[in-house]
């Protein structure tokens, strides 16, 4: 009978760009047992939420995090515009349904980066942030902003794509799909890469239902669920279906993310041949009075927005439930019985974004 | 099918092109139209309506009304473009180009020409009086108005008081 000891990881990790504390419980080589440990970066969102009125808190959802920025912006004016009873314009709609795809592949693929920097490849690691610069140029050109856009309000959007900026999406949507062939080539097809993923953190169906994990790590496990479904913005209008794997390893969820980026250059040119011409926002008055909880998908999952207002111009509450938050519970589970080798691994297949988890 | 050196071919045409990145303090940086970098303001246009100070969700816009200053403090101004949509005069824009890195906060103040805001203290105070003087002839107008009002009816008027005083004489 070997010797329990307790390793810490985190919150420091050179597989961790954000920090998050797990506590493994070891017996040798192998995990027993996972204890997380969040709080590094708290900020009080939720207490902000009464010092801003509700137009300005928008820019503060949205700096939540700088990855998922969009989303939390597109939940929290969608939460409001449900309590006001708006119904934006279809281009509106439609532009954030482009906005939203884009800034998902720019998600996957850095998180695509960072695992092929996790198992030491570092060319690859390369290669696909080159591919990214790409993404992040066109949001540059299309919003003026790399990471944080702030193109959404309440009622609509403030920019518009015109032509020759569609024209560039589409280009370069080309090229990236022509780049990202090669890169999911490497990935699926590579030996090493097999080797460190394949077999590795499995989650089964029944594990994933019990500890409610979303996202890319529900999907991999063979959960076809996926918020875009429910047809907000304009994904109600788009022809599109769940990505799904069903072995449930490190390498599925690679696997999935992958084919993801495949998707959302689909939905980004059948988005793009259905916009239709019209206003950008429609003018809303008053302040919001109710309650309401939107879901939407996230690049890494189903994110919930609670918002709750009272008449007047500050908001009573806003909560969001980040996919990271969900996916912490399948970590764990994940960890246990692993191989300490593996545990910088399993840590980052779950793509963890800790800023929104801490909020 | 699994297979090893699966990226060499990437790798190898890598070492024949030229680098991705530019050579960023040689080679200026070429922004697109619409970058979000900074706030820019047409002084001349400012009102000091002190609208963006109020609506700056990370506060870094001050406003002093009297002395006729705008203030912004480049560090905390989180480049989100709400004062820009709140400006009345629309003289607040946001322009290409971040603001470089210092030790120090950087901040940012403008004076707005203090004759034209001499001349619009004038017109404003020529503006007050002309509504306080507006706001007197009516006062008087109303006043006279009442006053023709109760001339019109005196009988009406007068009445109640005689009867009034007729009462207790009845009784006595």
């Amino acid at each position: 009978m070997a010797r329990k000891t307790v390793v810490p990881f985190g919150p420091q990790h050179p597989v961790l760009p954000e920090p998050i504390h797990i506590d493994l419980v070891m017996e040798d080589e192998k995990v027993l047992e996972a204890v997380p440990n969040i709080g590094f970066i708290h900020r009080g969102l939720e207490g902000l939420a009464d010092k801003r009125d509700f137009n300005e808190l928008l820019y503060v959802v949205e700096r939540t995090c700088g990855i998922c920025s969009f989303g939390h912006g597109n939940g929290y004016v969608q939460a409001v515009e449900k309590i006001m009873d708006v119904e934006i314009p279809d281009r509106a709609k439609f532009l954030r349904t482009i906005w939203a795809e884009i800034a998902r592949m720019h998600s996957h693929l850095l998180w695509l980066g960072l695992q092929a920097d996790q198992f030491g490849f570092e060319s690859l690691f390369y290669e696909i942030w080159r591919i990214r610069e790409k993404v992040l140029d066109l949001l540059e050109l299309t919003t003026g902003g790399r990471l944080i856009f702030s193109v959404n309000k309440i009622g609509g959007v403030i920019k518009d794509i015109g032509d020759d900026k569609m024209k560039a999406i589409l280009t370069n949507m080309s090229s990236i799909e022509k780049d990202m062939r090669v890169v999911q080539k490497t990935f699926m097809g590579d030996y090493s890469v097999q080797s460190r993923t394949k077999g590795i953190g499995v989650l089964t169906k029944d594990q994933i239902h019990e500890l409610g994990a979303v996202g890319p790590v529900a999907r991999a496990s063979g959960i076809s669920r996926d918020m875009r479904k429910l047809g907000y913005d304009g994904y109600g209008m788009i022809d599109f279906e769940p990505i799904t794997s069903v072995f449930g390893d490190c390498f599925a969820r690679i696997d999935v993310r992958l084919r993801e980026v495949f998707q959302s250059i689909d939905i980004i040119r059948q988005a793009i041949d259905k916009i239709p011409q019209g206003e950008l926002s429609v003018n809303v008055k008053g302040n919001p009075n109710g309650e309401a909880l939107v879901r939407i998908e996230q690049p890494r999952g189903e994110a919930i927005y609670y918002v709750h207002s009272n008449g007047t111009k500050f908001i009573d509450r806003y909560r969001n439930r980040t996919p990271t938050f969900a996916n912490l519970p399948a970590l764990c589970e994940m960890l246990k019985g692993a191989n300490y080798a593996d545990v910088g691994m399993m840590v980052v297949t779950i793509d963890p974004c800790i800023s929104c988890t801490e909020r | 099918m699994a297979r090893i050196m699966r990226f060499a071919s990437t790798m190898l045409a890598n070492l024949f092109k030229p680098p991705v990145t530019t050579k960023y303090p040689a080679e200026p940086i070429d922004f697109p139209e619409g970058s979000r970098g900074h706030i820019e303001i047409e002084i001349d246009k400012c009102i000091s309506c002190s609208l963006c100070a109020l609506n700056c969700p990370a506060g870094a816009i001050k406003v002093d009304r009297v002395k006729g200053t705008w203030e912004i403090n480049r560090m905390d101004c989180v480049q989100c473009g709400y004062c820009t949509i709140k400006c009345p005069k629309k003289c607040l824009h946001m322009m290409p180009g971040y603001t470089e890195p210092e030790k120090e906060k950087k901040f940012d103040l403008f004076q707005r020409d203090p004759a034209v805001m001499e001349a619009e203290r004038k017109k404003k105070a020529e503006a007050a009086a002309k509504a306080a003087a507006a706001k007197k002839s009516l006062a008087a107008k109303k006043a006279a108005e009442a006053a023709a009002k109760a001339a019109e009816s005196p009988a009406a008027a007068k009445s109640e008081p005689t009867k009034a005083e007729q009462k207790p004489a009845d009784q006595a």
